[in-house]
């Protein structure tokens, strides 16, 4: 497999716009690798939060795809034990919303089936719209 | 004491035991929560974009009509709400030309300064009554009752907002002393459920719930005891049915058992998992004697 590596040159179109939307600055972090030892959703991503970090900023392909911003749910564990004071929750938001600007709603309430729709309860559906939908 | 009380939507609708439980608690102790007037849905979690002000507009909305009700402070029992009002709070302090950006989208019906404060239940039971007093008031204690409390993510992070230390939190386990009851501590109190997942990845709430109840048993625990609706739900809901199940309770509903009052005023029976047969082999509660 090869891997094309973004060296120098303009800045990286999607690195921007996570920096701008989250307002951190990627360039911090030292991949110390805390942010994913703390993650308790961590078994459940295809890319732990420290290795978004790197493929953002390295410019590798297909960030975009990938689940790990879906399955995190914003508990700021990482948040509140990062060495360097970067909200990567922040980070999986702003991907969150530049893939829902791109390709969509990641989640149609019309496919949920009714029998769910009737037993969750609201602070669950609400917390899911606000971050699968735009 | 007096203090204007934000219920938010899930108190009303899957947890109207915790409510229930905290209001008849809140009377043994001489405290009124008086509900304001038009409130409205918090919005549940906090937007984490910078461009994306109209999802603040719910919980700005909060603190703009508290404060046209004359009050300067409210408090809530949602961990999700608690959150979302304190982050917009903290956005009102830091920015706002933020918040006018939000108002101008309603006519300027939404001017707020960020001068009120969001207090958790937990806070006033803490801070404002204390627990010697509530320890004073117990007359049932829970004696040999053990139980594993769980935080969450909600009710700690980020420091920010959290009302205690995010990695080694206290006040569950202090309340539940004040009880009398046996506490059982573990890494896992602190981690997160799965939360919303719920609705259509459940298998990572499923995973969570397991290990954090795993946990909790292996020191002993015989319940888990919780602040947040949404933690309550996944915790509920979705323990797996495979082995004895672990009761889930509201710390609302432990201090109204421990206080001696009527349980029918604490919602024991609006629960999946049952409550009563723990609590009747302790003799916290009476059984019912056939005929009743």
């Amino acid at each position: 497999m090869t891997i094309t590596m973004r060296a120098g040159g303009e800045a990286d179109e999607l690195l921007r716009k996570v920096e701008t939307l989250s307002g951190q600055n990627l360039a911090g972090c030292y991949q110390c690798g805390t942010c994913a030892a703390s993650c308790p959703l961590r078994g459940s991503m295809d890319l732990g939060p420290d290795a978004i970090i790197r493929h953002l900023r390295f410019g590798l392909p297909d960030v975009l795809d990938r689940q790990s911003f879906w399955v995190c749910v914003g508990c700021d564990g990482c948040v509140e034990r990062c060495p360097r004071d970067i909200d990567i929750a922040r980070i999986m938001g702003a991907l969150r919303q530049i893939s829902i600007q791109e390709n969509g709603d990641h989640l149609v309430v019309a496919q949920l089936p009714a029998a769910a729709l009737r037993k969750l309860p609201p602070i669950a559906l609400v917390a899911s719209m606000r971050r699968n939908t735009g | 004491m007096q203090i204007a009380y934000y219920p938010g939507c899930t108190m009303k609708a899957s947890a109207r035991q915790h409510e229930d439980a905290a209001l008849a608690v809140l009377g043994a102790l001489g405290v009124e929560l008086r509900e304001m007037d038009e409130w409205n849905c918090c919005g549940v979690v906090h937007s984490l974009t910078s461009d994306n002000l109209i999802r603040h507009m719910a919980p700005v909305r909060v603190f703009a009509r508290l404060r046209e009700q004359g009050a300067d402070e409210v408090a809530t029992l949602c961990d999700m709400c608690f959150n979302t009002l304190g982050r917009a709070n903290l956005l009102a302090q830091r920015h706002p030309e933020q918040i006018a950006a939000i108002s101008a989208t309603s006519g300027d019906d939404l001017s707020y300064d960020g001068g009120a404060d969001v207090l958790h239940l937990l806070q006033v039971l803490r801070d404002r009554v204390g627990f010697a007093k509530i320890r004073a008031r117990v007359r049932r204690p829970l004696r040999g009752l053990s139980v594993y409390p769980y935080y969450g993510c909600k009710l700690l992070r980020p420091a920010e907002v959290g009302i205690d230390d995010p990695e080694t939190p206290a006040v569950l386990r202090d309340l539940m002393l004040a009880l009398g009851a046996t506490v059982v501590e573990g890494s896992l109190q602190t981690q997160c459920c799965g939360a919303y997942h719920v609705v259509n990845r459940d298998e990572v709430v499923t995973q969570r719930v397991s290990a954090t109840t795993e946990q909790a048993r292996a020191g002993g625990a015989e319940a888990i005891v919780l602040s947040c609706p949404l933690c309550h739900y996944n915790f509920d809901a979705l323990q797996p049915q495979s082995g004895a199940q672990m009761p889930i309770f509201y710390y609302t509903q432990l201090m109204g058992i421990a206080f001696g009052l009527d349980p029918d005023q604490l919602g024991l029976e609006e629960q999946q998992i049952a409550l009563l047969p723990l609590l009747e082999r302790h003799n916290l509660v009476h059984a019912p004697t056939p005929g009743d």
